[in-house]
C-alpha cells in the first residue's frame, strides 16, 4: 500500500516532458550500449540495420510533432508538410553530394555526377556554398522556413482556412514534386541525390557514424519536444488553441490571429526540415518522390492515430505506424495502403483521441481506483472516530 | 495601426483616449452598406453618448448586426464616417486594432475558447500587448491574477475558474463572454442578444450586470426580448430597413405612430419578431 502510493505520487509529479525525454534517453542509451557492446548472436544485440531503422522512425516522430503543432493545436490541417521535410532533406543532400568530391563515377572534383551527366560545366548559382556544413545548417532552417512564411502570409492574410487551405498545401507539395522531377531544376531530377560517401569527414558506411546519427536524431527529437512543449504551455500556446476554436473571438480580443498562425506554421516547417535533414544521411537518398502528396497524408494519419493535441501522442503514432508499415510491407507490400486506410477509419470511429486518448483513459481509471481506495480509508477513519466518541 | 502625433504606434495600454469633449463617444454618420444591391444600412446616423446604455431594436434585417460589424471593423461601409470619440477614425483600423482601441463586442452566439479554462479565457482577454513575442515569454503577474479574480467575481464564475469553458451552461458562456470584454477595459461594449436562451433568473442578473456597467462604460445592447429591453433601457433606438426610425425612451417609442405603423402595419404584432 505505502509503496504503491509512493509510486502514485512520483508518477503524478512527473510531467509529460520528463516522461517523454526520459524514455527517449533510456531507449537511446539501451540501443547504443546493445549495439556497441553486445556482439552479433547475443540476445541483447541491436543490429546496425535496426539502429538505422530506429533513426528513421525518430525522424518521423519529429515530423509528426511538427504536424501536431499546427494541426492539433492550431487547427491548420496541412496536407503538405512533406514539402518542408523534403526541402530540409535536399539541403542536407546537396551538402552530402559535395562531400563526395572526386570519388563519383565521373571523378569530377567540382561537379556531382548528375551535373556531369547533364553536360553542365560549372555549378549552378544556387549550389554555391553547398560544400560548407554551415551553409547546409542555414539552408535547413531557411528553405522550409521561408517557404512556410511566404505560403502562410498569403494564405492566412487572406483568411483562407479549412478544406481550402488543406487543398492549397497539397497543391504546394505536388507542384514542388513536379518541379523537382525536372532535370533542369538542378537537383538531380527523378533520381534525386544519392551515393553519399561521408558526413563531416566520417564515412556513412561506418556503423559508428550510423549510431551517431541515430543519437543525434534522438537529441533533436528531445529538443524539438522541449520547444513544442514550451510553446503549447505558454500564453502563445493558449492563443493558438483559442484561434483553433474561435478565430473571430481572438481577433475581437485584440490579437492578430494571422500573425500567430504564420509564426507557428514557420516553426513547424523548420522542425519538419530538421527531421528531413537528419533522415537523408540515414536512408542514403533524397528524391522528389518524398514530395508526393501521399506521403504528406500518411504523416497526418500518424498524428491522428497517435492522438492529436498531445505531443507525445504524435510521437507514439509516428513510431507505431512506421513500425507497422515496416512489418506489413515485408509481408504484403501491395496491401499496406489498404491497411493504413483501414487503421485510420478504425481509429477515427473508435479512438477519436488516438492512442494517447486510450492511454490517458487507462491512467485515469487507475487513479480513480486509487482515489476511491483513499476515500475508503478516510471513511474508515471517520467511523473509527465516531466509535471512539461514542 | 493607431499612431500618436509623433507617428509611433500606440497600444491599448498606452491609454489612447477617444476625444469625448462633446459627450459623444461613438459617431456613425451617413453610413451605407449594401450586399449585392440590398441596402443593409441606408444613410444611417447614430450617436452614442459617453457612459450611456443604449438599446437597439428592430425586426430581422433591420441592420442591427450589420451596424455592429461596421463599428468593429468586420465590414467596411460603402459610404459614411464612423469614429470613436471625435478623432479616432474606425474605418482606418482592423478588427484587432479596434478591439485594442477600446471597443469590445459580444457575439450573438456565445463565443468563448471552449478548450481553455474559464480563467485562461479571461487571461487572454486582459488588456495589454498582444504581440507574438510577448505572448511567448509572458508570465502572469499577481496584479493580473487579482484582476482576473475580480472579473470572475463580477460575472459569478469564481467557482468555475478552472473548468474548461466548453463545459459551462449556455447562460454562463454568455457571462464569460461579457467578462472577457470587461477584461480588455473597453470604453464601449457592443452586446448582441445577451439574454438569448437564458432563464428568467439569469436574465435578471444579466440586466443588473449591464446596468451596473453603464456609466463607466458605454453599453450598446441589441435585443429582441422586449421585456428585457424595457427593464434596462433609458434610451432606445429603433432601426428599420437600415436606418434609424425613432429614438427615445421606451414609452415614447411605444407611442410613436411610425413605430406602431411599421410593427403593427406589417405583421400585426406589437413586438418585433425574432
Amino acid at each position: 500500500m505505502q509503496l504503491s502510493t509512493l509510486f502514485q505520487k512520483s508518477i503524478t509529479k512527473l510531467s509529460h516532458l520528463h516522461i517523454v525525454v526520459g524514455t527517449l534517453f533510456i531507449a537511446t542509451l539501451y540501443v547504443t550500449v546493445c549495439n556497441l557492446f553486445f556482439t552479433e548472436g547475443s540476445l541483447l544485440h541491436v543490429s546496425n540495420y535496426t539502429v538505422s531503422l530506429l533513426g528513421k522512425y525518430l525522424c518521423y516522430a519529429l515530423l509528426a510533432l511538427a504536424i501536431d503543432l499546427v494541426w492539433g493545436y492550431c487547427g491548420i490541417l496541412s496536407l503538405g508538410h512533406g514539402a518542408f521535410f523534403t526541402l530540409g532533406g535536399y539541403a542536407m543532400g546537396m551538402y552530402l553530394m559535395r562531400q563526395i568530391g572526386d570519388r563519383g563515377v565521373y571523378g569530377n572534383p567540382d561537379l556531382p555526377d548528375f551535373m556531369v551527366f547533364l553536360n553542365l560545366t560549372e555549378l549552378p548559382w544556387f549550389w554555391a556554398g553547398s560544400s560548407s556544413v554551415w551553409w547546409m545548417v542555414a539552408m535547413v532552417f531557411i528553405g522550409p522556413g521561408l517557404l512556410a512564411y511566404v505560403f502562410g502570409m498569403m494564405a492566412f492574410r487572406s483568411r483562407v482556412s479549412g478544406v481550402y487551405l488543406s487543398i492549397m498545401t497539397q497543391a504546394m507539395t505536388y507542384a514542388l514534386m513536379l518541379a523537382f522531377f525536372r532535370n533542369e531544376m538542378g537537383f538531380g531530377g527523378n533520381n534525386g541525390l544519392t551515393d553519399f560517401k561521408e558526413i563531416l569527414g566520417y564515412s556513412l558506411q561506418n556503423p559508428h557514424t550510423k549510431l551517431a546519427l541515430f543519437i543525434a536524431t534522438a537529441f533533436a527529437l528531445a529538443i524539438g519536444y522541449f520547444i513544442s512543449n514550451y510553446i503549447v504551455n505558454s500564453k502563445m500556446g493558449r492563443v493558438i488553441t483559442a484561434t483553433r476554436d474561435a478565430e473571430n473571438r481572438v481577433r475581437f480580443v485584440g490579437f492578430k490571429p494571422e500573425h500567430y498562425k504564420v509564426w507557428i506554421f514557420v516553426v513547424s516547417a523548420i522542425l519538419a526540415g530538421i527531421a528531413g535533414a537528419l533522415y537523408v544521411p540515414q536512408v542514403g537518398i533524397i528524391n522528389p518522390g518524398e514530395f508526393s502528396p501521399l506521403n504528406s497524408i500518411e504523416m497526418v494519419i500518424w498524428v491522428a492515430i497517435g492522438g492529436r493535441c498531445t505531443l507525445y501522442g504524435a510521437i507514439i503514432g509516428a513510431i507505431a505506424v512506421s513500425y507497422a508499415k515496416t512489418r506489413f510491407t515485408a509481408i504484403m507490400p501491395e496491401a499496406w495502403l489498404f491497411g493504413l486506410g483501414g487503421l485510420f477509419v478504425l481509429v477515427t470511429l473508435y479512438l477519436p483521441k488516438g492512442i494517447a486518448g486510450l492511454l490517458a483513459n487507462l491512467f485515469d481509471k487507475l487513479s480513480i481506483v486509487k482515489v476511491d481506495a483513499a476515500k475508503g480509508d478516510i471513511d474508515k477513519e471517520k467511523v473509527a472516530d465516531a466509535e471512539m466518541k461514542s | 495601426m493607431i499612431v500618436n502625433k509623433a507617428g509611433s504606434p500606440l497600444y491599448a495600454t498606452d491609454n489612447i483616449k477617444p476625444d469625448t469633449r462633446h459627450g459623444v463617444i461613438l459617431y456613425a454618420e451617413n453610413v451605407s452598406v449594401s450586399f449585392d444591391g440590398f441596402k443593409a444600412l441606408n444613410d444611417l446616423n447614430l450617436y452614442i453618448n459617453d457612459g450611456e446604455l443604449r438599446c437597439l431594436i428592430g425586426a430581422n434585417g433591420a441592420g442591427k448586426t450589420t451596424l455592429m460589424d461596421v463599428i468593429t471593423g468586420k465590414i467596411r461601409p460603402d459610404t459614411g464616417k464612423v469614429s470613436f470619440g471625435q478623432q479616432i477614425d474606425l474605418l482606418q483600423l482592423d478588427e484587432s486594432e479596434i478591439a485594442l482601441a477600446g471597443i469590445g463586442r459580444k457575439f450573438q452566439k456565445p463565443t468563448v475558447f471552449e478548450a481553455l479554462s474559464v480563467f485562461e479565457n479571461i487571461e487572454l482577454s486582459l488588456a495589454g500587448d498582444k504581440g507574438i513575442w510577448t505572448s511567448l515569454f509572458h508570465k502572469l503577474s499577481g496584479e493580473d491574477k487579482d484582476r482576473i479574480g475580480e472579473i470572475l467575481d463580477t460575472i459569478g464564475l469564481l467557482t468555475e475558474a478552472h473548468y474548461p469553458a466548453g463545459r459551462l451552461s449556455h447562460g454562463q458562456k454568455q457571462w464569460l463572454e461579457i467578462g472577457m470584454l470587461l477584461a480588455a477595459k473597453p470604453r464601449v461594449l457592443l452586446v448582441d442578444e445577451p439574454v438569448a436562451g437564458m432563464t428568467g433568473q439569469e436574465t435578471e442578473r444579466t440586466a443588473e450586470l449591464l446596468t451596473s456597467l453603464a456609466g463607466e462604460h458605454s453599453v450598446i445592447v441589441v435585443e429582441h426580448d422586449m421585456a428585457f429591453v424595457r427593464s434596462i433601457a433609458k434610451t432606445v433606438t429603433v432601426l428599420h430597413q437600415g436606418s434609424v426610425l425613432a429614438e427615445g425612451t421606451m414609452s415614447e417609442i411605444q407611442s410613436n405612430p411610425e413605430v406602431i405603423q411599421v410593427y403593427l402595419g406589417e405583421d400585426g404584432d406589437s413586438e418585433p419578431k425574432q
